[in-house]
């Protein structure tokens, strides 16, 4: 993984070529080299914490400089931070030049820009608000020759096809650039007025602050989502013949919910619906759930409690939304004939009749203690022949059409079908689940 | 509650004062005054709970903190005095909080209180000595200097004083509260100061162009805060959920996990835990149990604290097994594992979940006298199972009145709901 195509290096070459003139006039320029040593030397700081604590980079001192120096002083803050920073992994030359010679052409375009406009003389002169435009200016053409150089990179390391290598990207670092400007800014003014660099010091406080608050977000969320995969994998250690299907659900639930064009964050809440719809067979003793051979009507009366112990269970996990409904109703019966209370037609809420759908089809895709896997052909007929009685039709139609375009390609981190052959036990009119 | 009583004579006080005084001289300087309100007001309406005690509003504290310090106007010295000062952070205060009444959220009067003392602390201190001229000679970059100086001792002022309001609200002990609110000044407090001293000075070169183009980077500092008490709420719920289905699964009786949690966190503090140790308190408190799932054979009514010791330290196991499992932090599956070896040996959290768990086990249908023959028990049990500290804070925690002990709140079924706001920050 870490071999780096020939092209990506002789682009990076180009690029830190490209960087040299800018620094070239720096012997002929009268810049305050103080300045530029302290910008350079807190733009090192700031890196080493940032990188250290999330990654990515820390913006406000570079566009402070590219407001504050004379183009080929302001190129020349970010390369200390590149040169001593450490590079987590190799090759590190590459990688070093990458990051010395990419924000100094950006900052050094800003410079310039922000320069021509006579941003200097409005900054020094405090001259509010037109100092704004020539920030603007800058932070728009810093924007740019990032995201042109990044996007080249792309293409160049053949991560993504040169078409699509640029889409998307200016319009993702616009908005945090912008605000990084506008603190870069407040530095540069306060920088020149009588309260000097420590009043300008004081504006970077919030930024970090929001940087570690920011870090300490991801790092929580991705404890969060460990914790919601353990709450699958308890069902999956007690009821070991479906490995697997909670995810495959979760997956087949997407894919119905794109196929009928809900927004985003309603297939997230449905993914979450799917993965954690059984969640109720926690509280069904773990020897029901194991149980070679038919049910007697008292087990299967026990077995169908499981939606509303899932109900139960994450009732009071506020983001799961409508996900909780789906949970309690996914083995509600169009023609009201399912459980837990009879539901029929629209009264069933929407989400739940598209993971009952999709519960379905896996569990008859899937190998179980009573049945062996069919073919997804046989399971499409199966769900088309059920449709209007048992499921909504309109959930079963996107389910067809979506595994027509993209089939069914379920990609499970615990897949290993683990079966017993015991006897066959159907369950009632289709193989959907218990 | 006397306390907080004179807190709160002592703010209605000063804001009468101040209005009074503001309405014999007239306000000087509107538009400073209405911007600055307006920015207050704003970051007030944006205001949320961080916690029971403990509210959180940057922007309003920022904008009030640097109203309070501001020496200038684009270069033109400020004309407005100390009670102008507390008279706009009132208003807008008001103003901001009418959403918040109406609502019936949080302790509004707490919350105004704070922000008007701190607010008029920190310009009796700057606004008189200012028009006096004592700071001419403090040009420069001395001057940013001295309003950082002063906004750390407003940051500590109110750091007492919230610590204060909080005591008197839960009664929980003084000491760990002012440790926590000390640790959160070097987190976002200290993000507010530092935009509270560079919003003055910014006014004070540019004039009143600084507010909006320095608020929206405290915005985007507002936000990562707001969306990060999301997720944490957000993460304790699925603790919570994970922590009933022991309950659901008929291994426990319901709310038995959440009132050992409960307990366990009015114990913790009151043995002096605080922020990340009373985080890991409430999270292995809930999830204590969670071992049974693995049993075949479940024990009856998941009590325990009634079994041979190596069946209680095989079930302990366990449970660290499955905690390890969820990605919670380590220290809670270290907690879990370790809450039934002897006290000895284990990490204070251990001491306080087995004490409480033992005592909760021996109340549940022991009618009015159980909790006094379970005190009695425990106290007997000291010798090698039950640590005599922890022991005698529960017995001071049992003591208080039951109001203080344990905020309920208003909707709640028997299952093991997470209780609102137990956990402040880390």
């Amino acid at each position: 993984m870490d071999a780096v195509p020939p092209r990506a290096r002789v682009y990076v070459a180009c690029v830190a070529l490209l960087a040299v003139p800018c620094l070239l006039p720096l012997p002929a320029t009268h810049a305050p080299w103080w300045a530029t040593g302290l910008l350079a030397a807190l733009c090192t700081a700031c890196e080493h914490g940032v990188r250290r604590g999330f990654g990515g980079t820390f913006y406000p001192v570079l566009l402070a400089g590219a407001f504050l120096l004379p183009p080929s002083a302001a190129a020349l803050v970010p390369l200390p931070a590149a040169l001593l920073s450490p590079v987590e992994h190799p090759p590190v030359v590459p990688r070093r030049v990458w990051r010395a010679a990419q924000p100094a052409l950006a900052v050094w375009c800003a410079a310039q820009v922000h320069g021509t406009l006579g941003g200097r003389d409005a900054v020094v002169g405090r001259d509010f608000p037109y100092a704004l435009l020539p920030a603007g200016a800058a932070v728009l053409a810093f924007c740019l020759v990032l995201t042109a150089l990044d996007g080249g990179l792309r293409a160049a390391a053949g991560l993504v096809p040169p078409r699509r290598a640029w889409r998307g990207l200016l319009t993702r670092t616009l908005a945090p650039v912008a605000v990084h400007g506008l603190a870069g800014l407040m530095m540069a003014v306060l920088w020149r007025s009588p309260y000097g660099p420590v009043a300008a010091l004081l504006v970077l406080l919030p930024m970090c602050v929001s940087w570690w608050v920011f870090a300490q977000y991801h790092r929580e969320r991705a404890a969060h989502q460990a914790t919601i995969r353990a709450l699958v994998q308890a069902v999956d250690i007690k009821d070991g013949y479906t490995r697997g299907h909670s995810e495959r659900v979760g997956q087949a639930s997407v894919l119905i919910a794109r196929e009928l064009g809900m927004d985003d964050d309603r297939v997230e809440v449905l993914r979450f619906a799917g993965i954690l719809h059984d969640v109720g067979k926690l509280g069904v003793p773990t020897r029901l759930l194991r149980k070679d051979g038919p049910l007697t009507p008292e087990e299967r009366r026990i077995i169908e409690l499981h939606p509303e112990y899932g109900h139960e269970m994450v009732r009071g996990i506020s983001f799961l939304g409508e996900a909780r409904a789906a949970i309690l109703h996914h083995h509600e019966r169009l023609d009201g004939s399912g459980y837990p209370y009879g539901l029929a037609g629209d009264r069933i809420p929407e989400c739940a009749r598209i993971v009952a759908v999709a519960d379905a089809f896996d569990a008859m895709t899937s190998t179980r203690t009573y049945s062996r896997a069919r073919p997804v052909e046989a399971a499409v007929a199966e769900l088309e022949r059920c449709a209007g009685t048992q499921f909504d039709p309109r959930m079963v139609g996107a389910l067809v059409r979506a595994l027509h375009r993209c089939g069914w390609h379920p990609a499970v981190t615990a897949d290993e079908p683990s079966h017993g052959g015991g006897p066959a036990q159907r369950a009632p009119s289709t193989g959907a689940p218990r | 509650m006397t306390p907080l009583r004179l807190i709160h004579a002592a703010a209605a006080l000063t804001a009468a004062g101040s209005l009074a005084v503001t309405l014999w001289t007239g306000l000087d300087d509107r538009g400073v005054a209405l911007a600055f309100g307006v920015l207050i007001a704003v970051g007030e309406l944006t205001r949320w709970n961080a916690s029971q005690t403990r509210q959180t509003a940057p922007l309003g504290a920022a904008g009030s903190l640097s109203y309070a310090l501001l020496g200038a106007d684009a270069g033109r010295p400020a004309q407005h005095d100390a009670a102008q000062v507390v008279t706009v952070v009132l208003v807008a205060g008001l103003l901001g909080a009418v959403p918040h009444i109406w609502s019936g959220r949080g302790h509004t009067p707490d919350h105004l209180a704070r922000r008007i003392l701190t607010a008029g602390f920190a310009a009796v201190c700057y606004q008189p000595l200012s028009h006096q001229g004592v700071f001419a000679a403090w040009g420069g970059p001395a001057h940013a200097l001295l309003l950082l100086t002063l906004l750390g001792l407003t940051s500590l002022c109110g750091a007492v004083l919230a610590a204060a309001l909080a005591h008197c609200r839960t009664r929980w002990p003084f000491g760990p509260l002012l440790r926590e609110e000390l640790r959160g000044l070097l987190g976002i407090g200290s993000a507010v100061c530092a935009t509270g001293a560079v919003m003055a000075l910014a006014v004070a070169v540019i004039g009143l162009w600084a507010l909006p183009v320095f608020c929206l980077p405290l915005l985007l500092v507002q936000l990562s805060v707001h969306r990060y008490a999301a997720v944490r709420a957000t993460y304790r719920q699925t603790i919570a959920s994970l922590a009933r289905a022991t309950e659901i699964a008929g291994c426990t009786p319901a709310g038995h996990a959440r009132r050992v949690a409960a307990l366990s966190l009015a114990v913790g503090r009151d043995l002096g835990l605080t922020g990340p140790e009373l985080t890991v308190l409430e999270y292995a408190a809930l999830m204590h149990d969670i071992g049974q799932l693995s049993l075949v054979d479940p024990v009856p009514a998941g009590a325990t604290a009634g079994l041979p010791a190596a069946e209680q330290r095989r079930i302990a196991l366990l449970g660290g097994a499955v905690v390890r499992q969820t990605g919670v932090d380590a220290a809670v599956a270290v907690v879990v594992e370790r809450q039934a070896d002897p006290y000895p040996e284990q990490p204070v959290a251990a001491r306080i979940v087995r004490a409480v768990n033992a005592y909760e086990e021996k109340t549940r249908d022991a009618g009015p006298t159980g909790p006094l023959h379970a005190l009695a028990e425990l106290r007997l049990g000291t010798a090698g199972d039950y640590a005599p500290e922890v022991v005698e804070s529960l017995a001071r925690v049992l003591a208080r009145p039951r109001g203080l002990r344990e905020r309920v709140p208003a909707r709640r079924t028997g299952l093991s709901d997470p209780a609102p706001g137990w956990v402040t920050h880390g």
